[in-house]
């Protein structure tokens, strides 16, 4: 099956020619191709059929399904909205990162590695219930361990920025162990790509 | 509040005019302490039978009855008596009471037998007149048992705050009578999201937080900051003519990257700086005055671990002070500037901890489990206010090192946070949280006097002027 797709994907670009060489190159090995349909299995050798021509004089040919990556498409704020990336969240007074925030920063870190421009941010927050100022310093520990956490599974330094919100900016307003465990968290915003 | 420097005249009845500029160039800052008259003789109004003493606010006189004068009066009036009030030095005889006693016409028609009748002490009268120029306000406080005049000043200047005014006549009539400094002339600096902005960024829902500061009472909010991001912790330096905070900058061009830095901004030259240098790696927060106003100290993480620091005013002279890998945060300053106290949780739980001004001899100075923000006094009583978890939220205390013990001065309604001292060291603002949002109140340090400073937005962070 997979290597079906290869053959079908080559075809495709051998079918845009020319014209795709000036376009970005796609990563080689996508983990997410488009979806095959169950034809290509069952009529191997025939091409699918082209991408309809755009409609302006000069001709610019569309791009190759290969690279239409919605997770890279769209400016920053687009990328934030949907974001990728999974918060990693803390016990009360605490930042160690457990087996669950773990879990959040490996996939976190895949992203990071199939992105390799992408730099982010990585914001520190807490509840409530502790004071305003602790929990300036509270925050940088929650979001200084993350990041260490990721450098260790090899995401380099320099791409995994730090800040502290403190408790100024709760994900969740409410004042229950519901809101609290939400805004005790290593929050991910990608604030380059 | 106004945009045009007013000057005022102070005529003090031996030693002849002094002049001083009441109000600057905007923006407006506190003033100098004016200069005191050393050959003044006080005559001091005193209490019977060991009682405060009585005092009563017969009226301020306006002289001519345009509305605007007789506003000012009003207002002057109003004023002085809530800030005589807040210093609890005199019983104030209720306007209620006043009122049954016809208003003098002159500085000197004022009725003592009628106020010795509601046992006033002393009885304070004044005037507005409107001059060429802006007003004119005279002020007396009549001794009632002899009639002597116990204090009398003049002012003279603009119009557009007569609040100012009344501050002014509150402040220099404790130091005059009980060579008590008072704070009517002082302002609460803080953090608020009063102007409903949202910070640019991929979160969209977050307020702006900016720098104000109000008079002591509250009145004639100031913007100190406008960089429409989040703006904290405000510490008024010592001669009051800079605010350094915690300001999140903008790492580079068109990304969304923050970083926290501590900004000095001083208020009166309107200019910026950034001494400790911040950037992604090295970050500053929560900056503290020394004492002499020549040097700050701040937590920062440049060294990868929130730890405290120390440099010049001006960046130089960086010295690290703690080195440990848990939290140490929140300094404060002793009045000398030889010791410091912080927060660290390096056994568990964020306590109170001191040091010397080197960084030797760092040992645990309060006990309670979760505190945060000490805040040394620089008034007469050697102490340090601070918040600890007393249930669900928290409360503000006061350890004293007299005693070595510390008193709880709220009362377990919202959470009590981020102490700052009046300069007298005799009342304490704070954030409360006790009617919903986030609002700065001013209490005295036994408890009692609690008032709210702000309604608008959320206001946190206080910092008292000095």
């Amino acid at each position: 099956m997979r290597d079906t797709r290869i053959v079908a994907i080559a075809i495709v670009l051998l079918a845009l020619g020319v014209a795709a060489c000036g376009k970005k190159k796609p990563p080689v090995a996508r983990p997410q191709p488009p979806p095959a349909t169950s034809s290509t299995g069952t009529t191997a050798g025939r091409p699918p059929a082209p991408p309809e021509p755009v409609p302006e004089t000069t001709p610019i040919p569309p791009e190759p399904k290969i690279s239409d990556d919605p997770l890279n498409a769209g400016d920053l704020d687009a990328i934030n909205k949907n974001s990728p990336f999974q918060a990693v969240f803390y016990p009360l007074d605490s930042f160690e990162v457990d087996g669950t925030g773990q879990q959040a920063l490996n996939t976190n870190a895949g992203i990071l590695k199939k992105y390799p421009t992408w730099i982010i941010t990585i914001e520190g927050h807490c509840d409530e219930r502790g004071t305003a100022e602790y929990n300036l310093a509270l925050g940088e520990k929650r979001a200084l361990a993350a990041k260490t956490y990721l450098v260790s599974l090899g995401i380099p330094a320099d791409r995994l920025r730090t800040v502290s919100y403190g408790k100024e900016f709760p994900f969740d307003p409410g004042h229950d162990e519901g809101a609290w465990s939400k805004n005790r968290r290593a929050h991910f915003v990608v604030t380059s790509k | 509040m106004t945009k045009n420097p007013f000057r005022i005249l102070l005529s003090a009845a031996l030693t002849g005019a002094v002049s001083l500029t009441l109000l600057a160039q905007q923006p407006p800052a506190p003033q100098p302490t004016p200069p005191q008259q050393p050959t003044e003789v006080t005559v001091p109004i005193v209490g019977s039978g060991g009682l405060p003493p009585k005092l009563a606010i017969a009226g301020f006189i306006p002289l001519s009855s345009d509305a605007e004068t007789v506003a000012a009066a009003k207002t002057i009036g109003d004023v002085l008596y809530d800030d005589i009030n807040y210093e609890r030095e005199y019983y104030m005889i209720a306007k209620d009471a006043i009122a049954t006693i016809p208003r003098p016409s002159s500085l000197d028609t004022v009725a003592l037998e009628r106020w010795k009748e509601l046992n006033a002490n002393g009885v304070l009268v004044g005037t507005v007149r409107k001059t060429a120029t802006g007003v004119a306000v005279q002020v007396k406080l009549i001794d009632v048992a002899s009639g002597r005049t116990a204090f009398g000043k003049e002012y003279s200047g603009s119009i557009a705050n007569p609040r100012r005014y009344a501050h002014t006549i509150s402040d220099e009539m404790f130091e005059n009578q009980l060579q008590l400094r008072g704070v009517a002339r002082t302002r609460l600096a803080f953090s608020s999201d009063r102007s409903a902005d949202l910070i640019a960024g991929p979160v969209k829902n977050r307020d702006v937080q900016e720098i104000y500061y109000v008079d002591y009472d509250g009145a004639n909010p100031v913007k100190v900051t406008n960089s429409r991001t989040l703006n904290i912790t405000p510490a008024w330096s010592p001669d009051n003519q800079a605010i350094a905070y915690t300001s999140y900058r903008p790492s580079t061009a068109g990304s969304f990257g923050v970083y926290t830095d501590v900004i000095l901004s001083f208020i009166q030259l309107g200019t910026r700086t950034s001494p400790a240098n911040g950037s992604p790696e090295r970050q500053n927060y929560l900056p503290a005055w020394s004492p002499d106003g020549s040097k700050l100290s701040f937590t920062s993480n440049r060294d990868g671990n929130p730890e405290i620091y120390v440099m010049n005013k001006d960046g130089s002279a960086l010295r690290r002070m703690t080195n440990n890998p848990m939290i140490d945060v929140s300094p404060t300053w002793s009045p000398t500037g030889t010791q410091l106290a912080w927060v660290s949780d390096r056994t568990g739980q964020p306590k109170i901890y001191l040091m010397n001004a080197d960084g030797t001899g760092q040992r645990l100075l309060v006990g309670d489990p979760k505190s945060d923000r000490p805040t040394w006094s620089r008034g007469k009583f050697n102490e340090i206010a601070y918040a600890a978890s007393t249930g669900p939220g928290y409360d503000i205390k006061i350890y004293s090192f007299a005693t070595g013990e510390a008193t709880k001065i709220t009362d377990g309604i919202g959470s009590n946070e981020s102490p700052a001292f009046s300069p007298n060291g005799r009342h304490i603002a704070f954030t409360s949280t006790r009617n919903g949002k986030s609002q700065l109140f001013t209490v005295d340090r036994d408890g009692q006097n609690l008032r709210q400073i702000t309604r608008e937005g959320n206001n946190k962070f206080a910092s008292w002027s000095q």
